[in-house]
């Protein structure tokens, strides 16, 4: 074999580049990983990419200095749990070496590859994670605005909401009539307004029992429905009614004067309602062009990579991730998978197929709690799909001791992921 | 000059792989979401950093028969195959 000098030097520099292969950690300069949203995804994202990757340079840009957490703020709405045990801090965050900036985003300058803030500043980066959660639809529910929820709380953003629901319902009177609407897919936490009727109903049961709880829904199926609706059936026989769409369960508008739920089939006077709205994904997905039309983000589901920008990547409840719900689990899930990816490509790699995991859990009642699991991949379609036979719901025929362990496994559940999170 | 060229591509390919390791097995970043990273957190579910290889894809394989009731373990393993549940299982019990 004849090898010219010219090959060999070929071979030496292919040979020097793949031992080095990050070219800006080559020329001095960390790569920049700009992530904007404090939550389950934003948070575990930048962790994990400090983790993948010391190299990499990350700033979270989060406005608020305490995220509360939606998981288990049904159990602070019944009564069930303090505020508090929702809420962390990001100081664990900021000793991981990741620059914390406390500051809304505002927009997106895809071609300067900057984020700019409210104050003004600009901040570059070589690759940007969106995890914005999701925003209020204002104005897609008739007469339901931001004054509205003042007096007709939404409670789907945990902190001042979850609280004024829950003095809300401390506040009426025995024999009562609360009302939910739950709004049509898609939406954050599939089976939450559901865990919510059933810890409103366990409320009402133990503390007002002559009152009614209403919930009026734009679908006709939800999640874990089975097994929702036999544990309210032997928990909250006559107290908690489900209204599906095809029994004229969509709510159309709201008038906040009168609290009055409007439906094509009636009008329903409440004495505490509680309205789901539509959501979409946060603001600065607009603004970023990484939003569709539906108003959610489509993704790449190998790395999350916006399929509308380049070098912007969207995780949570956000994206449109396919098969996955948008749950606090998914989002931890797919941020770390989306840090893997990002420091795979900022070193000039080709990131692997991932697979993901979804577990959420609902509580029926305090010591009753069922789950929904799934398995993902990405489909040759493009989309993350569910891995067949893995996957579904607690047993439909589980003994109470079943529910008592899964109840308790909920909570390690969220003592788990928030320490990974936040701790 | 045959030496050199085996030796280099050797080398390179140390490096593909030292790159491609920093990526978890397909699936193992999701399971810190019950399964506690830190030692500090008081759970039923048990810690996977540092576990025995063999113990963690006897586990998986039993839940994924059914052999090993689960509460949603039995759920996930069927998610995984064998090559993927022995990828993971080395990652864990690689770690501290």
């Amino acid at each position: 074999m004849k090898t010219s000098r010219r090959d060999f030097l070929k071979l030496g520099l292919a040979v020097s580049s793949a031992l080095v292969p990050l070219p800006a950690i080559a020329q001095g300069a960390a790569p920049r990983v700009v992530v904007v949203g404090g939550g389950f995804a934003g948070a575990s994202c930048a962790r994990a990419l400090r983790q993948a990757e010391p190299r990499i340079a990350v700033t979270l840009v989060e406005p608020n200095a305490t995220f509360t957490a939606c998981p288990f703020s049904n159990a602070v709405i019944a009564g069930l749990r303090e505020l508090g045990a929702q809420q962390f801090t990001y100081e664990r965050v900021a000793a991981d070496g990741i620059t914390l900036v406390r500051a809304a985003a505002t927009g997106v300058d895809v071609a300067a590859r900057s984020v700019s803030l409210a104050d003004g500043a600009r901040l570059a980066y070589d690759r940007l994670v969106l995890a914005p959660g999701i925003d209020i639809r204002w104005g897609a529910l008739a007469g339901y605005d931001e004054a509205a929820a003042a007096q007709m709380p939404h409670a789907w953003r945990a902190g001042e909401q979850t609280l004024l629901l829950r003095r809300q319902l401390e506040a009426m009177d025995d024999g009562g009539l609360v009302v939910i609407s739950a709004p049509a897919n898609p939406f954050r936490c599939p089976p939450g307004p559901y865990e919510r009727a059933s810890l409103i109903a366990h409320y009402l049961k133990t503390k007002k029992p002559k009152s009614k709880l209403l919930v009026l829904d734009a679908k006709d199926a939800f999640s874990k429905q089975r097994l929702f609706q036999a544990a309210w059936a032997e928990l909250y026989p006559g107290l908690l009614e489900w209204v599906p769409l095809s029994k004229g369960g969509a709510v159309t508008s709201v008038d906040v004067a009168t609290r009055t739920l409007v439906t094509d089939f009636g009008r329903h006077q409440a004495n505490v309602a509680n309205i789901i709205p539509p959501q979409k994904a946060g603001r600065i997905a607009d603004a970023a062009g990484v939003a569709d039309r539906t108003g959610w983000c489509p993704i790449d589901p190998v790395t999350f990579e916006s399929k509308l920008q380049p070098r912007i990547h969207v995780i949570g409840d956000a994206a449109i991730a396919g098969a996955m719900p948008k749950s606090a689990f998914a989002a931890n899930s797919q941020a770390k998978t989306c840090a893997a990816a990002v420091a795979t490509l900022l070193t000039g790699g080709t990131p692997s197929t991932p697979k993901l995991i979804n577990t959420c859990y609902s509580l029926v009642a305090p010591d009753y709690g069922i789950s929904v699991a799934g398995v993902y991949q990405p489909s040759p379609g493009g989309q993350l799909a569910d891995v067949p036979g893995a996957g579904g719901v607690s047993p439909a025929d589980a003994p109470r001791a079943t529910r008592a362990a899964e109840a308790v496994l909920a909570e390690a559940w969220f003592r788990t992921i928030t320490a990974e999170v936040f701790g | 000059m045959l030496k050199f060229l085996v030796a280099a591509i050797g080398l390179a390919s140390i490096a593909a792989a030292a790159a491609a390791s920093a990526e978890p097995p397909a699936g193992a970043a999701s399971c810190s979401g019950c399964h506690p990273a830190s030692a500090r957190v008081a759970s039923p579910v048990p810690r996977l950093a540092g576990h025995d290889r063999a113990a963690i894809v006897r586990a998986m394989q039993e839940f994924r028969s059914g052999q090993r009731a689960g509460t949603v373990m039995d759920r996930i393993a069927k998610g995984f195959t064998d090559d993927e549940i022995q990828a993971i299982a080395a990652w864990f019990a690689a770690q501290k």
